[in-house]
């Protein structure tokens, strides 16, 4: 069972949400992966307004419609604008078909503009997912890196975050969510650089440890390397490609009476 | 299967999985490799390249002779090159070379690589250049290297006509007319860090099949990676058959 933390709907051609699942789904089958979680719309936004965020999240609303079966949708918060993201958690998750909740780069997630967003997610056992890059070259502004989700970890204990990227540089990012047992590491996309997967499993365990692909800007089959080629424990292997992300989602889905 | 691209030796900022030149061969071998074109990270890194070169030689000859091909790493900036040329020709019999500019600190666009390429067609060289080995932003920060820029080129090949050149480790450029231009010329791709869903297919509608090569970058990258992106495209049949060995055996039978 195979189950994608971390797809988008841009990237690829087509001129309408539904396309765009169409298209993605097509190389999912090929790579035998049964679900995809898939967050923000077209084009990517560093930043966004209110209305680009709504508008984003009505295009994953209308990927939903017709993928239901084979994808969950995540809602693109910015803690930038902190009562509108209230509220569209409200919109699309709590009250909506939306399981989980997608960070990106408008501000850094050590930032106490976060706290309601995660109290909100936590209270409906929504997935939290945060990106973060420990970049040489610089991070953006608002750019998390994984200390940056550590510490906001540190004020949520028994809340499961998920460190996007595991910081891109996963070397530093492993280190710097190990003590945290609720801190999750995705590991999507980056290049399938040999031995990452096995240091997030020997320093974090297996079970802290999820395959994403970040696809389509990544390829199903660069990030699904990461973990076929491992030198890891077939039980492994098999909580990082989806016993992980199923058993962390079970709750909302239940809440939801959606099945799996 | 031929892999033209893996590389022995240490990595200077962390080991590898699978990193001795026998554990290695091993690996290869059990995923269906039959033939392995290898560089030498000693050959990024050392000013000696003389020396790294032999001992990449000596790590084939050990580990896997007849099936760990040597390309030595040939620094056309350092003085002396020439004769690690022909080391790497006459004395360690190797059938092709591998360079990396923007390790070794020097642009496309100056005369040092056409004189090079010339020198290595020539003696009928394969000449492997690889674009990155790492994503920059992944760059030890105390040792950042300077992305390469392909744009120089075709100028260069057109100074070296009949060189067999085999880009390796392309990321997103050269893309478009530049590319197609490139593979109408005769140079190789390998498909070790092409990204994105799809993306050998995408690469397909851009140059032909018969200018791919099956390259995993390992140890340095997960095997696998290479071997599932042509599952992801759907490549099979003749295709599947050039890109795994058939383009390779044919380049180094080419006179
Ligand atoms: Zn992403």
């Amino acid at each position: 069972m195979i189950w994608d933390l971390h797809n988008h709907i841009n990237g690829l051609p087509g001129a309408t949400p539904d396309v765009h699942m169409e298209n993605l789904i097509r190389f999912a089958d090929r790579m035998g992966i049964e679900r995809i979680c898939v967050f923000m719309g077209y084009p990517f936004i560093n930043e966004p307004t209110p209305e680009q965020l709504r508008a984003q999240n009505d295009q994953v609303l209308q990927a939903l419609a017709h993928w239901s079966h084979r994808a969950f949708g995540f809602v693109y918060l910015s803690p930038q604008h902190l009562e509108f993201s209230l509220k569209e958690f409200d919109r699309c998750v709590r009250n909506g078909p939306m399981v989980g909740v997608k960070l990106w780069v408008a501000r850094r997630a050590s930032a106490p503009e976060l706290d309601p967003i995660v109290e909100a997610a936590a209270s409906m056992n929504a997935v939290i997912f945060q990106h973060t890059w420990h970049k040489t070259t610089g991070n953006l502004p608002g750019e998390s890196e994984p200390a940056d989700v550590a510490a906001l970890a540190a004020r949520h204990p028994g809340v499961p975050i998920i460190c996007g990227h595991t910081g891109g540089e996963w070397e530093t990012g492993i280190r710097a969510i190990r003590h945290l047992p609720d801190v999750y590491a995705d590991v999507a996309g980056g290049d399938p650089t040999n031995g990452f997967v096995e240091m997030a499993v020997r320093e974090l365990g297996a079970r802290r440890v999820m395959y994403g692909s970040d696809s389509p800007g990544r390829g199903y089959a660069s990030q699904l390397a990461k973990v076929m080629g491992a030198d890891i424990s077939e039980a492994d292997r098999k909580l990082i490609l989806g016993e992980n992300l199923k058993r962390m989602m079970m709750p909302i889905l239940q809440r939801k009476g959606i099945r799996v | 299967m031929i892999d033209v691209n893996v590389s022995l030796g240490p990595w200077p900022f962390r080991r590898f999985p699978g990193d001795t030149p026998s554990d290695l061969v091993a690996r290869l071998k059990r995923r269906g490799v039959t033939e392995a074109w290898a560089g030498g990270f000693e050959g990024v890194f050392h000013r000696d390249t003389s020396a790294a070169n032999a001992r990449l030689a000596r790590a084939c000859e050990t580990a896997g002779a007849g099936f760990l091909l040597p390309f030595g790493s040939v620094n056309p900036a350092a003085p002396g090159w020439r004769e690690d040329l022909r080391r790497c020709h006459e004395v360690h019999h190797m059938r092709g070379i591998r360079l990396h500019p923007n390790y070794h600190g020097y642009k496309l666009s100056g005369a040092a690589f056409p004189d090079l390429l010339r020198a290595a067609r020539d003696r009928k060289l394969i000449v492997q250049l690889a674009l990155n080995m790492e994503d920059e932003r992944s760059h030890h920060p105390l040792m950042r290297i300077p992305p390469l820029d392909p744009e120089p080129l075709p100028k260069a090949l057109a100074e070296a006509p009949g060189v067999k050149l085999v880009v390796l480790n392309r990321m997103r450029a050269p893309a478009g007319e530049a590319l197609a231009a490139l593979a109408r010329a005769g140079v190789h791709f390998d498909l070790a860090m092409i990204e994105g869903a799809g993306c050998v297919g995408d690469l397909m509608s851009v140059i032909t099949p018969r200018r791919l090569l099956f390259g995993s970058h390992s140890p340095f990258q997960y095997f696998e990676a290479a071997v599932l992106k042509l599952k992801e495209s759907a490549i099979t049949g003749e295709d599947e058959a050039a890109i795994l060995s058939g383009n390779a055996r044919r380049l180094l039978q080419s006179e």
